[in-house]
């Protein structure tokens, strides 16, 4: 866990007495919306369908117990008893009162958590791989890294306004849980052949209507130049960004139209103005925050212990630990990764009861600590296997034990039209189905891994367009229709999906992803072969045909 | 279900009334004939022409206070005069998400 520090305190404290007074203008008509609209924003409140969405940062996906607790009971009192965790790292509250608003963000704020950058034309929420810290191979810690950068840019004046939403992610492993190359500037921790710690700098990922994979721009940058050098690139896009545009407004577009090699020589030239600079970070910088980064008291325990051998007697305990459970760094510690899609329910929602229920089983468990993953789902980082028989007692009884993780109902989605003011059609209702007809975890299995992502608009909340199978929802004669892409993937080897032809309606999304399925299980040349390969072998033609052949 | 943000010009095809979201709380509202707001779709303005429809979304605009981010939305009106929303995103701003809510299941 990460201890804030008396300066995050205060300014957190600060911004809600600032939000208070500025809810209290807007109320008594002192403030316009055209005025108080950029206010809220910089607090994460927006406008959607049937009311204010309130956006809650979770930086690198860490929470604390006390602060898990502090977000059920802002669902519990000012909402409407649930929040939807993101694909970024955040948690959603989609029924709050705007005159409620600073009595949420200050009982927040007591446990340290706010809504600052979570939206608006600024540096968004540094976002990491959930498992930091405790992933085997890991370079280090990233979310060292991350709070650095945090800090660096919170409330920058100079990040504060920039042509458009700018979001970075970390990742120090070698497979990618954090989808850095879909992100403005993705980075990944290394060692130089000196063995130095820095960065293969990324730049220009981002989905949306235009997608872009990221491109490495610097293949080794030292970790004390990381700032400087990520400020030039931010210079740049500044200096260059189209702002007359909001559809050409990412940093993408400017990648994309000026070309790698140019963008790279205007950063390089840049940094060497600023690379020697006061942004050049001192060991000691580090060091800080390094030390205020706690990591528990591991104890020394058996790999095997006698209670995971006893349990391996129930086949739906080994189901559940086979799926959702995976190595640790420390001997006799597990990861227990904690399914949010259950069948039929919306992905990446959880209840305040659950929300509460969980925090007392990662005290009890996992040293008091919560992760939250791109994926929508959540995580107990530090689970002795000695107690992984009762706590997955614990978590099946709160709904919590799906062991579908990484399976074909592991389905990232946006919140749609139900929820979202930008969106031509529906999400979730897509998800819950899919999920209902892939209920049986032995075909989910047989299957294998298969991302399913949806969005319900070209904004691709959904990350559709890096799905193993995307679904994207538009609009067409005043109908939901939905357009199937096959052969995206986010990780380490991002690419985006091959559209497979005309949209189909709504009721027929379903019965699409089955044809989609049983064509790849005829198709694969072995049961290991997973769909990917599949696609990767034989492109999307079969699929397609498969699709089309009787529609 | 073309999103109010693109909503550029006023132009209407058929009956249609004026919908925002309410200030203090966010929900979901509709310009009445008498010049305020109402929770109740029924309790709204039809307009039939563009002139009308422009007319009410200024009016709408100008009380800020009251709510926010007003448009101007279809609506089918049946021979007993029953207003029924004209799309599915009114359908659903009527009546609410169409998947259930975690916390009610």
């Amino acid at each position: 866990m990460y201890a804030y520090d008396e300066i995050d305190r205060t300014l957190v404290n600060e911004r809600v007495s600032e939000f208070r007074d500025q809810v209290k203008r807007r109320l008594s008509g002192e403030l316009t919306e055209d005025e108080f609209k950029i206010l809220r924003l910089q607090n994460g409140v927006y406008l959607q369908l049937h009311a204010y969405m309130f956006r809650v940062a979770i930086p690198y996906g860490t929470l604390a117990t006390n602060q898990l607790r502090a977000l059920a009971h802002v669902a519990r009192k000012y909402d409407r008893g649930y929040g939807h965790f993101t694909t970024r790292q955040n948690i959603q509250f989609n029924w709050i009162k705007l005159a409620e608003l600073p009595d949420a963000v200050e009982d927040l704020a007591k446990v340290g958590i706010h809504a600052m950058q979570t939206s608006g034309n600024n540096m968004r929420n540094v976002t990491s791989d959930q498992w930091a810290g405790v992933a085997p191979g890991e370079i280090e810690d990233p979310r060292i890294w991350s709070e650095l950068i945090r800090q660096h840019t919170t409330l920058h004046p100079e990040f504060s306004f920039l042509p458009r939403k700018f979001k970075i992610a970390i990742t120090a492993s070698d497979h990618d849980r954090a989808a850095i190359k879909i992100h403005d500037i993705g980075l990944r921790l290394i060692k130089n052949e000196k063995g130095e710690t820095g960065f293969e700098v990324l730049v220009g990922g981002g989905l949306g209507r235009t997608p872009f994979i990221a491109k490495t721009i610097k293949h080794f940058v030292h970790g004390r130049d990381i700032l400087s050098y990520i400020e030039a690139i931010l210079r740049v896009y500044n200096q260059y960004g189209r702002r007359d545009n909001i559809y050409k407004a990412r940093i993408k577009i400017l990648v994309h139209e000026l070309g790698i090699e140019k963008f790279s020589r205007e950063v390089e030239d840049e940094w060497q103005h600023i690379r020697n600079s006061s942004l050049q970070i001192d060991d000691e910088v580090i060091e800080d925050i390094r030390s205020r980064f706690t990591y528990p008291a591991y104890e020394k325990l058996p790999h095997m212990p006698d209670e995971l051998r006893q349990a391996a007697a129930d086949p739906d305990f080994e189901a559940w630990r086979k799926n959702s459970v995976a190595p640790h760094k420390v001997q006799g510690y597990s990861i227990v990764t904690i399914s949010l899609k259950p069948t039929g329910g919306p992905p990446g929602d959880a209840t305040a009861e659950q929300m509460d229920a969980l925090a007392d089983l990662a005290d009890r468990y996992s040293f008091g600590e919560i992760r939250v993953g791109h994926e929508q789902n959540l995580a107990l980082p530090h689970v002795a296997k000695r107690d992984l028989p009762a706590l997955w007692k614990a978590l099946d009884k709160l709904g919590l034990a799906t062991p579908n993780v990484n399976l074909i109902t592991d389905i990232i989605a946006c919140p749609g039209l139900d929820y979202c003011s930008l969106a031509n059609a529906r999400s979730i209702p897509i998800a819950q189905e899919l999920t209902r007809r892939f209920a049986n975890h032995e075909l989910a299995n047989l299957i294998g891994r298969l991302h399913i992502n949806i969005s319900g608009c070209i904004n691709a909340c959904g990350h559709h367009h890096v799905g193993h199978i995307g679904i994207l929802g538009v609009e067409k004669n005043g109908e939901e229709v939905y357009q199937i892409t096959i052969g995206g993937r986010a990780d380490e080897n991002a690419a985006l999906g091959t559209l497979i032809g005309p949209g189909v309606k709504f009721d027929e999304v379903a019965d699409v992803v089955e044809d989609i399925v049983e064509a790849y299980l005829a198709l694969r040349e072995r049961p290991e072969e997973l769909f990917m390969d599949t696609v990767k072998r034989l492109g999307v033609e079969p699929f397609k045909e498969r699709v089309y052949a009787t529609r | 279900m073309t999103s109010p943000l693109e909503q550029k010009k006023i132009k209407i095809a058929g009956p249609s009334i004026v919908t925002a979201n309410r200030t203090w709380d966010g929900i979901v509202v509709y310009r009445t004939a008498a010049k305020g707001w109402s929770a109740e779709l029924s309790e709204a303005a039809i307009v039939r022409n563009s002139d009308e429809a422009r007319a009410l979304l200024a009016e709408a605009v100008a009380d800020d206070v009251g709510a926010i981010g007003p448009y101007i939305a279809p609506v089918q009106v049946g021979e007993d005069g029953k207003i029924l929303p004209g799309n599915l995103r009114e359908q659903i701003r009527r009546t609410g998400v169409t998947i259930g809510q975690p916390a009610q299941v």
